[in-house]
């Protein structure tokens, strides 16, 4: 039983929880409407009153729900799950979502260019240059993006850890072989490598999933086969083999379950490697090519004299940029701290 | 000494398949390099004679040892895009400007990395410690395209105190070249800021920890005393595996960099030379830059000795 005293003061605590909760709600909302809507301020001033706003929101919100459930909530987590689940869900809807248009540009031919971002309008984030609808070219964007990036974190983690696993089980002659492909393979810059392949692949979704993929598989390689090594020296699996399990089996059912939990952290933070990978790609114009957008390529839009006129050509597909690799991020972060505590350090 | 000599022979290995791999991917890219060099509408026997003079009717592997034993003496061969100037001529014009930016990147984030790091081990847990590890954060999900176009948008258009899309000279003016280049080098440093100023300040942490440390405090010395001359160096271990590991970053931000700032180096000629599809050159430059990737991180392993002496004596 809390003493009457240690009850008071948690309440006491509470109240002054809510209440400081709540003033930073309100004044972090305010600074960042105002923000946000004031047309007579610089561009500048704006975006840090916005962000000082969103600031205060934060930290107002996160005090309201400590207060409220009686223990602290990683707000900022919970954040990045919404984030990721609206944008997945967008990306996979988007062709039933009233959308405007994203690609076809004669169909655009009759809407406003370079129309700023405003809410509850027509184009809530505003057009390019030929009308095209922003919010509509982000989700599509985010559809390329997340299916190029998912497929080839996919790829690369199966065919890395297949023979990461083999490599680190059977040692000696496979050994040497793989780690020398795998020396040679890091011994590329990737985006180096990502460059050199474009000169001869056609930059479909299909082949920069593949050319991704082959980024991800050295790196997946080298922690299956380490994390192999360790557990191949555990009883369990010399308990396995004494009672006869063939090497196969000794593979699948003993290491295999045991060598993905880092295997699997590791592939959420490669997301984030591989989805900044594909955009800078796109950037530099040998990415998927325009009128199909993805982040990358929509950023290179305001290249050339028109960000510095109209910058939510960069900003839009920036922000939805930072904030999905953000949460990437963050995710990869907490999942290797909890399944991968030798890479978490690093 | 015998290790060393391992070490070299598995470098030159790698290098070895890196430059057939690169040789064997170009050589399956599309497109006929002779239409590439004449342009369309000559006669068909010019083009092949042109395919016979560049030696690409030869077998694979003829064409493969003619690129390397060219490439070992320095003859990288000669772009197909007009000017046709010598690949190893463009390059040794263009990797110095790149040199110059990495290094000029990598010591604005070594030179604000330490003192953050050490402001922030210092008060672990404190608000200065989670506000810097927020920022690293936030920065590290930046991507440095988005950074370099932001900072654009900031100083370049919005202060108006950085030029834009100019390169001058380090030979030309000292100041001048600054000038241009310390915006292109604050985007690249920015990534490698943030991991360095993390992961310094998790090591610095542990070695706070240590009985040395309280030795030297139970003298007497002030605290940033012993941050500086005690607790650094035996944190610096990581920080020195980490700069091996992001230098392929490093790398991958100054070819986005220079495209972005239109800078005359390494990255923005690869990247056209790609985009033009002049195969020698994204050849040569690769190799070169795989090289220099090599060496630099084989420089690093040696390094360990130096910084920790526990590792010299033992055999791998």
């Amino acid at each position: 039983m809390p003493s009457k005293k240690a009850l008071r003061a948690a309440s006491v605590n509470r109240t002054r929880l809510l209440t400081v909760g709540a003033v930073l709600t309100v004044v972090g909302l305010a600074l960042a409407i105002f923000g946000w809507s004031t047309p007579s301020l610089l561009l500048g001033g704006k975006a840090v009153l916005f962000l000082a706003g969103v600031a205060l929101l934060f930290q107002g919100v996160n005090r309201l729900l400590q207060g409220v459930l009686g223990r602290r909530v990683d707000l900022t987590l919970w954040l990045c799950v919404g984030w990721l689940v609206a944008i997945v869900l967008a990306a996979i809807l988007a062709p039933y979502l009233p959308l405007g248009e994203q690609n076809d540009v004669a169909k655009t031919l009759l809407e406003p260019s370079y129309t700023t971002p405003a809410l509850l309008t027509e184009h809530p984030l505003g057009t390019n240059n030929q009308g095209l609808d922003l919010l509509a070219r982000s989700i599509y964007g985010a559809r390329t993006s997340l299916m190029i990036s998912l497929l080839a974190v996919a790829v690369g983690t199966v065919v890395g850890g297949t023979i990461g696993v083999i490599a680190g089980y059977f040692r000696k002659g496979v050994d040497s072989v793989v780690g020398i492909f795998t020396n040679a393979l890091l011994a590329v810059p990737p985006l180096i490598l990502l460059i050199a392949l474009s000169t001869f692949l056609d930059p479909s979704i299909r082949n920069m999933s593949l050319a991704l993929a082959l980024l991800t598989i050295p790196s997946m390689i080298r922690l299956a086969r380490a994390n192999t090594i360790t557990f191949a020296q555990r009883e369990f699996v010399m308990a396995a083999r004494l009672m006869g399990a063939t090497r196969m089996r000794v593979m699948a059912r003993e290491l295999v379950p045991n060598v993905i939990l880092p295997v699997f952290s590791m592939a959420v933070v490669m997301i984030s490697a591989l989805i900044v990978a594909e955009a800078s790609l796109s950037f530099l114009g040998l990415g998927i090519q325009q009128p199909d957008p993805t982040w990358g390529n929509m950023i290179a839009e305001g290249e050339g004299g028109i960000m510095e006129d109209h910058p939510h050509i960069v900003l839009v597909p920036g922000a939805f940029l930072f904030l999905t690799v953000f949460a990437f991020n963050l995710l990869g972060e907490k999942a290797q701290a909890r399944w991968d505590t030798r890479s978490a350090k690093l | 000494m015998r290790k060393v000599a391992l070490r070299i022979g598995e470098l030159a290995g790698v290098l070895f398949i890196v430059s057939f791999g690169v040789f064997l991917m170009l050589s399956l890219m599309p497109g006929d390099p002779a239409v590439a060099i004449l342009g369309e509408g000559h006669p068909p026997q010019e083009y092949a004679d042109l395919r016979q003079e560049l030696g690409l009717n030869d077998p694979l592997l003829q064409r493969y040892w003619d690129w390397l034993s060219g490439a070992v003496t320095g003859d990288f061969g000669t772009s197909l895009v007009p000017p046709q100037s010598d690949v190893l001529d463009r390059i040794g014009g263009a990797l110095p400007v790149s040199l110059q930016l990495a290094v000029m990147g990598l010591a604005i984030a070594l030179v604000l990395a330490i003192p953050l790091a050490m402001w922030s081990a210092a008060r672990a847990g404190g608000t200065v410690d989670r506000l810097i590890g927020a920022s690293m954060f936030g920065i590290l999900s930046v991507p440095s395209f988005l950074a370099g176009l932001l900072l654009i948008l900031i100083f370049s258009n919005g202060l108006g105190w950085f030029p834009r899309a100019q390169w001058v000279r380090l030979s030309d003016s000292i100041g001048g070249n600054l000038h241009h280049a310390l915006l292109p080098a604050v985007v690249i440093a920015l990534m490698e800021l943030a991991l360095f100023t993390r992961v310094l300040r998790n090591d610095l942490i542990v070695t706070l920890n240590e009985d040395f440390i309280l030795a030297a405090r139970a003298k007497g010395m002030p605290p940033w005393r012993v941050m500086v001359t005690d607790a650094l160096r035996p944190s610096s271990f990581s920080l020195v595996t980490l700069m091996g590991i992001s230098l392929g970053r490093l790398i991958g931000s100054t070819v986005i960099v220079e495209y972005l700032f239109a800078l005359p180096g390494m990255g923005s000629m690869i990247v056209n030379a790609a985009n033009q599809g002049d195969y020698p050159m994204v050849q040569g430059a690769v190799l070169v830059i795989a090289l220099v990737y090599v060496a630099v991180n084989a420089g690093i392993d040696f390094s360990y000795g130096y910084l920790d002496p526990r590792t010299r004596r033992v055999d791998a």
